[in-house]
């Protein structure tokens, strides 16, 4: 192919998308390349979107994005076998436009943000893998593509091909994904009547309720559940470590359908139907994981770049943000007529240094390794919380401090004095 | 040689279902595709351009969302897509559809003359494989419907040499060019477009086609004005069998498992045993 482009965006997830809007509205010309059908057609997230990293892309999204919910209740469950135990905090704070958090529908959603990217001048082709990067004397020039006739050249090259990137391994610019930082998430999508979801979760029109949920739920295994009422329809699912799946030999849908029996669960979901299942890698490595994310005429975005907060359960935001900041580096670049070379593009770098992503990501640098080194918080603790709340609430005739007593002997029992000191000390050095 | 190929977006009927009290057509998540059939008439047309060069243009009656349809079609290599669009169409069945695509392809013909036109052998939403027929004979074309293969073209001569597939055989037929031919599925396969077809497809003009610009004066003939046929109910035909049922044994000897499967055959056919006992004498 003659055309040439200044810039190639690999992917039109949220990171392709805020990339290639970002550049174009920069007026830069741009060719996004997407592997599946339609934008978002092979994306898949829980999925909740935080107005802030949409807002600084696309500030008046609320006029004709397709939005589900604004959440104003969260609850946040730690399950053992029967029951949870939780915390449910639902404000009228949330209440007030402009909202903080919507359910999306990705393949709605993105839909709709590739259609914003489009009109800002974007170039979007569908249905085509890029194959590789074409690399001349170290530097990355451009894409082939499974096409015919399949190779494009650019000044730059944005890989936004979400987690496992085919691409960055293939250049050599990270590594193998390695089992033990990737969740396998999986989920479906139970519709039911908005009468009917708004009636068993306690909401108006247009309110949505989420749900998190940790504990048993995901068998022993380090990870978590998530239900989220959409319009017409609940989404919920669970995810776990690639790696403990394999260890366990238990596969993601028998989990997933344990969860659904579950007594907590079980009525919320009942009578719906199930239209749709997906399943789908998560990063989950954290800031020890992000290899590198620039060189000479490259960048990478997103799920790519391993760039998801698991802890406060944000990847989508991220992806945005680190899209956007890489389509930033290369308009201000542009600008100032400089090449798109290694050097100038360490400016990425620092832009994610100086923002959330990379803040949050530190913060929590040591959390994935010590969930992973220390399986009692998904075992052993959600059944003695349980036990202990049982034991406080249940009116049975004996006295309050022989039931304390009695949760203390039990918690002791099960970690001892030591392993009690030392979970605490371990998950507060994690979250420090 | 030009081709004009008709194609419809159709809801997946794979993913359609029919709700059980309503008796409406559920359409709630089922994406819109184009019908499957109609895809082996536009490979059939494009292997025509490859083979003697000309041009292909795809027609598609429906509402706005319909472009999706024919830009896919401009990826695999068509060269020019009409969107046929107004809400004087709507509620057109199979006679008031192919008033309106004949109409509008004796608009194309005033521009360039066409040599055959495609359509797939029928929807998978409609079932009627009306539309293609009708088409050829409001244009007085000749019409070969179910193709299975085209087996040679004259350009000199203009004719045309089909295999049909009839009930009880293969009918080789040749005919006169400007005709029609109604496609049968599974008789090519889709190409996987080249890069440079998908760089015009996003950035072609589409031709959006009202009424009047499709060169039909009047109502009478199209929409719910021009449609005979009256839909009086529809409803979901019972199922003919009832689920399977899982019978469960925990029992490792085949003797055992066979006996319980038979025990509870038993139960449900209870002449089914003396009826085997009666013959096995």
């Amino acid at each position: 192919m003659a055309e040439r482009f200044d810039v190639i965006v690999v992917g039109a997830g949220m990171a392709g998308n805020a990339a290639a809007y970002t550049l174009a509205k920069g007026g830069l010309k741009v060719l996004q390349i997407e592997r599946g059908e339609t934008p978002g057609s092979k994306n898949v997230q829980g999925a909740i979107l935080y107005a802030d990293a949409i807002e600084k892309i696309i500030p008046d999204f609320r006029d004709d994005a397709p939005l589900e919910r604004h959440l104003i209740e969260q609850r946040v469950w730690v399950m053992d076998d029967a029951s949870y135990v939780g915390t449910h905090y639902r404000s009228e704070d949330f209440n007030k436009p402009p909202y903080n958090r919507y359910t999306i529908i990705r393949v709605h959603f993105d839909q709709w943000f590739n259609k914003k990217a489009r009109e800002a001048g974007v170039l979007t082709i569908c249905e085509t893998t890029v194959t590789d990067l074409l690399i001349e004397g170290g530097k990355v020039v451009g894409v082939r593509t499974d096409r015919q006739g399949g190779e494009v050249r650019a000044d730059a090259v944005i890989l936004a091909d979400g987690v496992n990137s085919r691409l960055a391994v293939k250049a050599g610019f990270q590594p193998e994904i390695k089992p033990e930082n990737v969740a396998l998430a999986v989920k479906e999508i139970h519709f039911l009547p908005q009468e009917t979801i708004e009636a068993r979760f306690n909401i108006g029109e247009e309110e949505g309720v989420a749900i998190e949920m940790a504990g048993k739920i995901s068998a022993g295994m380090m990870g978590t559940g998530f239900l989220y009422t959409n319009k017409e329809s609940i989404t919920l699912g669970v995810g776990c470590m690639l790696s403990d799946f394999k260890q366990q030999k238990i596969s993601p849908y028998e989990l997933l359908d344990r969860m659904k029996t579950h007594p907590s669960i079980a009525p919320l979901i009942a009578g719906s139907e199930m239209k749709e299942y997906a399943a789908h890698l998560i990063p989950e490595g954290g800031y020890n994981a992000i290899p590198q994310v620039y060189g000479d005429g490259w960048m990478i975005a997103g799920d790519a770049g391993q760039f998801v907060n698991g802890i406060h359960r944000e990847g989508s935001n991220l992806a945005m943000t680190t899209g956007m900041l890489a389509a930033q580096t290369l308009v201000e670049l542009r600008a100032a007529d400089k090449p798109f070379s290694a050097a100038n593009l360490a400016e990425y770098k620092k832009k994610l240094d100086d923002s959330f992503v990379m803040k949050d990501l530190k913060k929590y640098r040591r959390m994935p390794e010590i969930f992973h080194k220390n399986k009692q918080f998904f075992t052993t603790y959600p059944d003695l919380l349980s036990r202990a709340a049982q034991t406080l609430i249940r009116v049975d005739g004996v006295d309050k401090k022989t039931k304390e007593k009695e949760i203390k002997k039990s918690f002791i029992a099960s970690r001892s004095l030591f392993g009690l000191i030392g979970d605490a000390f371990k998950f507060w050095r994690a979250v420090e | 040689m030009h081709s004009v190929v008709c194609i419809k977006q159709v809801p997946d009927s794979a993913q359609i279902r029919v709700h059980p009290v309503t008796n409406t057509i559920m359409r709630q998540g089922v994406p819109a595709i184009i019908n499957p059939y109609d895809l082996f008439a536009l490979e059939e047309a494009l292997r025509l351009k490859d083979k003697f060069g000309g041009t292909v243009t795809v027609v598609t009656m429906g509402p706005p969302m319909a472009e999706a349809a024919l830009r896919k079609c401009l990826s695999f290599g068509a060269d020019d897509a009409i969107l046929v669009s107004d809400r004087a169409f709507a509620g057109s069945d199979t006679l008031a559809t192919s008033y309106a695509l004949s109409a509008v392809i004796r608009k194309i013909m005033e521009d360039m003359p066409v040599d055959l036109i495609f359509t797939g052998k029928q929807t998978i939403d409609g079932d009627t494989a009306q539309v293609g027929p009708g088409i050829a004979k409001r244009l007085d074309y000749q019409l070969l419907t179910y193709v299975s293969r085209i087996v040679d073209v004259d350009t000199a001569k203009k004719e045309i040499q089909v295999e049909r597939r009839a009930e009880g055989g293969v009918q080789l037929l040749e005919t006169s060019l400007p005709c029609l031919i109604t496609m049968l599925e599974g008789t090519n396969e889709m190409r996987f477009g080249d890069l440079d077809d998908l760089f015009r497809a996003a950035r072609h003009e589409l031709k959006v086609w009202d009424r009047v610009a499709a060169g039909i004066d009047t109502v009478e003939m199209i929409g719910l004005k021009g449609s005979p046929t009256v839909v009086s109910k529809v409803f979901a035909p019972k199922p003919r069998s009832k689920r399977a049922e899982l019978i469960e044994s925990h029992d490792s000897d085949p003797k055992n498992l066979a006996e319980a499967a038979l025990a509870k055959l038993f139960t449900q056919h209870p002449n089914l045993e003396q009826e085997i006992a009666k013959r096995a004498v």
